[in-house]
């Protein structure tokens, strides 16, 4: 299993780094949560907030670093970068049919997998946006659309995108898929260097695990033989995801895409892994609560079963309140946008076991949008949650610096 | 505890599961008492001949379903050789229709012949005909379709001589909660002593001042009865107790997936979950059953909930207790028996019971 601190995605040097004020990340660390620990340590034990101190000073040292990455390397489409802006911008592209509608719609529109069934071909560039926490922006390009001709506008489909996943069927023939997604990932090789490659080697369901693994490794194998022929001998830095729609497979493929687009994933990362060692947390996800998309996790090993049963409780919870909480909705998101905060009560959930009394997952709202999920490691019992209240509050405080909410 | 004598305890109910081949019948039974989830279940073989199944349910209540495979061989013999072995001492017969049925005559014809020798051996029996694979009708004309379905299907009940409620409609599908909605309407029905479980929940809510409870069965996480008290009962989730068995059976999978239990084994002690507009637990409450309690958002009043459950939990073994310990008990506690109708284990009688009830 790939953990999420792979080189590529720790490493902040190939994020963008647009001039500094602008970036909500670094502007918060230097003032606002110096100012919140400090605050928080004078009305309790001081040391409980040694991690957060040097957790700033990591982030001092790391934005630094990216700062002169940045002034080193300035590439000239860095400045029409949209990323800056913070809204992950998704292209989804590649053949007829492969699922590139029906990924979006299951993920940023709760269609259910069967839905899609009947969904219409894409003929136009379809954009879909999702206003969550994150408010992410999707399109599909039509396969057959001439992008790489000259008197094509590139620019405005390609100047503002921080993604493109390539879906590859791989229930159907992909030989030709291949020959297009080459094409396209030289063109953008070479014109758009910034934006990321995927590939969503999808349809996965319903087949054995031999034949997804040597289908995993056929593509892969393809697509670097291929690309090295065109001059690009490191695989060009594309990532490989099995998915389907029918599991949870997408949701973590998307939350992988998403993070890599994401300016405070080191800040978020380091957090969890302080909160985690904390409390002898197992594991650690930050979701995004709509989409289930998450945002971050700790640095232990991450496997989809944990993803799955954190998701899972997402929408155990989710459901709980849209059925109770109906008394309080305002607008009819799915969420209770309500007074939490006000009465000092926020959001939380918890499952305990039988026989141990230890608590399995535990659930915390951060605001309306993320959530905290964490499946919680032996002998974690009811004399712990005292710590993990404490550590959690810290974690949301230092959160919400991060995000500006 | 050996079978025999658990079976010598419990109160035995017999429910013929039946409808044509491919109706759906297996699916459903999978879904609900055997943890399959949806889209497992097309790995299911036909049913051959009957499949029985005893089902422990609610402490006293043991459901002794017998899947009837559907070919049309099979059902030839369920009406003559086995005729009588079949129709014998039936509480409930749950007929499944396919509403995309290519053949909707022989459905019908086939549904006639066999609630005739229902009638024959088990006038008194409730039946409960399931609309299934609601799902394949396009949403605006599910209204329509189900509608000229019952119409049908009553013509047919009232020429065999099932009239008025003793027959019970229900459209449902695998696909959503509507199975968990139709499948507690069977078990409502069936449970004896629901009538003594409300009430005691009743004071139990009053005491607690909860919004709403929900009682509902570990395995099947099939809802047996509620108490919705106050502005709770105007809820605009009318359908909220299906979406919850629905919602807690997904999540018992999800948890066997991750500890790699299986799904019958998965129990967790207590659920929380607390927001600024309500705060929500479950918890055990008897051997087979755990109780959501939905109470306002106030920390001291959700912990004296909690406590006061776990106390009342010996109130409520009690009454499984008696029920458990059959005939014998019957003699020495006279008021509880005389609330939980008719404890003779015949079960014309006591369809009669509940029939009247309603
Ligand atoms: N088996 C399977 N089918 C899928 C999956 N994703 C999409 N499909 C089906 O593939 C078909 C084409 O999907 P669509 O999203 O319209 O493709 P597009 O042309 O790339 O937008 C639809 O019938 C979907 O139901 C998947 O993960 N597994
Ligand atoms: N679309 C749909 N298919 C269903 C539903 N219930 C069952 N099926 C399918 O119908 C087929 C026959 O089901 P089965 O349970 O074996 O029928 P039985 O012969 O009555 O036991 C299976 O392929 C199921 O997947 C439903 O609610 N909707
Ligand atoms: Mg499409
Ligand atoms: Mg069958």
């Amino acid at each position: 299993m790939r953990t999420l601190f792979g080189e590529n995605i720790l490493s902040p040097s190939p994020r963008p780094a647009p001039p500094s004020k602008t970036n909500p990340f670094e502007l918060s660390f230097q003032s606002s949560v110096g100012a919140s620990s400090l605050s928080s340590s004078s009305t309790s034990s001081p040391r409980q907030n040694d991690w957060l101190t040097q957790h700033i000073q990591n982030q001092q040292r790391l934005s630094a670093e990216a700062a002169n990455n940045h002034s080193t390397s300035n590439v000239s489409s860095r400045k029409s970068h949209a990323r800056r802006k913070g809204n992950p911008k998704l292209l989804f592209m590649g053949m007829r049919r492969s699922g590139k509608s029906s990924i979006q719609k299951v993920i940023f529109e709760k269609f259910s997998p069967a839905e899609t069934l009947y969904l219409d071909p894409t003929t136009r560039i379809e954009p879909a946006t999702m206003e969550s926490f994150i408010k992410f922006e999707s399109a599909e390009l039509p396969y057959n659309l001439p992008f790489t001709a000259p008197d094509f506008d590139r620019d405005a489909i390609f100047a503002s995108t921080g993604a493109i996943i390539w879906v590859l069927d791989m229930q159907d023939e992909y030989y030709h898929s291949i020959t297009k997604l080459i094409e396209t990932a030289v063109f953008v090789l070479e014109n758009y260097p910034r934006i990321n490659f995927e590939v969503f080697i999808h349809k996965t369901d319903g087949l054995s695990e031999e034949y997804k693994y040597d289908t995993f490794r056929d593509v892969r194998q393809r697509v670097a033989d291929e690309l090295a022929d065109h001059g690009h001998a490191d695989g060009g830095g594309i990532a490989f995801y099995q998915t389907s729609i029918f599991d949870h497979s997408v949701y973590e493929a998307m939350s992988k895409v998403i993070q890599k687009l994401l300016p405070q994933l080191p800040a978020m990362e380091s957090l969890l892994n302080k909160l985690c060692s904390a409390c002898r947390i197992q594991k650690a996800y930050l979701f995004d609560t709509i989409s289930k998309i998450y945002l971050a996790t700790d640095a232990s090993p991450t496997f989809l079963k944990d993803y799955e049963v954190c998701s899972d409780y997402v929408d155990v919870i989710v459901d709980i309140k849209q059925i109770y909480g109906w008394q309080t909705r305002g607008q009819d998101g799915v969420l209770v946008t309500d007074s939490s905060r006000e009465s000092g009560a926020p959001g939380e959930s918890l499952i305990t076991y039988d026989k141990s009394g230890n608590t399995y997952i535990y659930a915390r709202e951060i605001n309306d949008y993320l959530s905290l999920i964490c499946v919680m490691g032996q002998g974690s019992t009811a004399d712990k949650r005292v710590l993990i209240d404490y550590n959690v509050s810290i974690l949301n405080d230092a959160l919400q610096q991060v995000f500006k909410l | 505890m050996s079978t025999a004598e658990r079976g010598k305890r419990h109160k035995q109910r017999k429910v013929l599961l039946m409808g044509r081949s491919g109706a759906g019948k297996s699916s459903m039974r999978s879904i609900i008492f055997s943890n399959y989830v949806a889209k497992d279940v097309r790995r299911l073989g036909a049913t051959v001949d009957v499949e029985h199944s005893n089902i422990k349910f609610m402490g006293n209540l043991m459901l002794n379903l017998w899947d009837c495979g559907g070919q049309d061989s099979f059902v030839e013999s369920y009406l003559t050789n086995q005729r009588s072995h079949v129709f014998t001492s039936v509480a409930v017969l749950i007929f499944v229709f396919d509403v995309s049925s290519k053949e909707p005559a022989p459905d019908l014809l086939s549904f006639a012949s066999t609630i005739r020798a229902l009638q024959e051996f088990s006038p008194n029996s409730k039946i409960f005909v399931l609309c299934h694979k609601m799902d394949l009708v396009p949403p605006d004309q599910k209204h329509t379709v189900y509608q000229q379905k019952v119409k049908e299907i009553r013509a047919v009940c009232e020429d065999e001589g099932f009239v008025g409620k003793q027959v019970d409609f229900c459209s449902s599908s695998i696909w959503d909660q509507s199975l968990y909605k139709a499948w507690t309407s069977v078990i409502y029905f069936l449970v004896p002593n629901a009538t003594v479980i409300e009430n005691m929940l009743q004071k139990l809510a009053e005491v607690l001042d909860a919004r709403e409870m929900i009682l509902y069965e570990r395995t099947t996480c099939l809802v047996v009865t509620h108490i919705t008290r106050g502005d709770e009962s105007h809820n605009p989730y009318k359908d909220r107790f299906e979406r919850i068995s629905s919602i807690l059976k997904t999540h018992k999978h999800s948890m066997s997936r991750h500890t790699g239990q299986m799904p019958s084994e998965v129990a967790f002690a207590e659920m929380q979950i607390k927001t600024g507009a309500f705060m929500f637990f479950i918890t055990r409450l008897t051997e087979n059953t755990n109780l959501a309690v939905v109470m306002p958002s106030d920390e001291a009043s959700f912990n004296a909930a909690r406590v006061n459950v776990q106390l009342a939990r010996t109130e409520f073994a009690h009454l499984d207790i008696v029920e458990k310990k059959g005939k014998e008990a019957h003699n020495y506690n006279a008021p509880r028996d005389a609330i939980t109708t008719s404890d003779d284990g015949d079960v014309d009688s006591q369809t009669r019971g509940r029939l009247n009830d309603d």
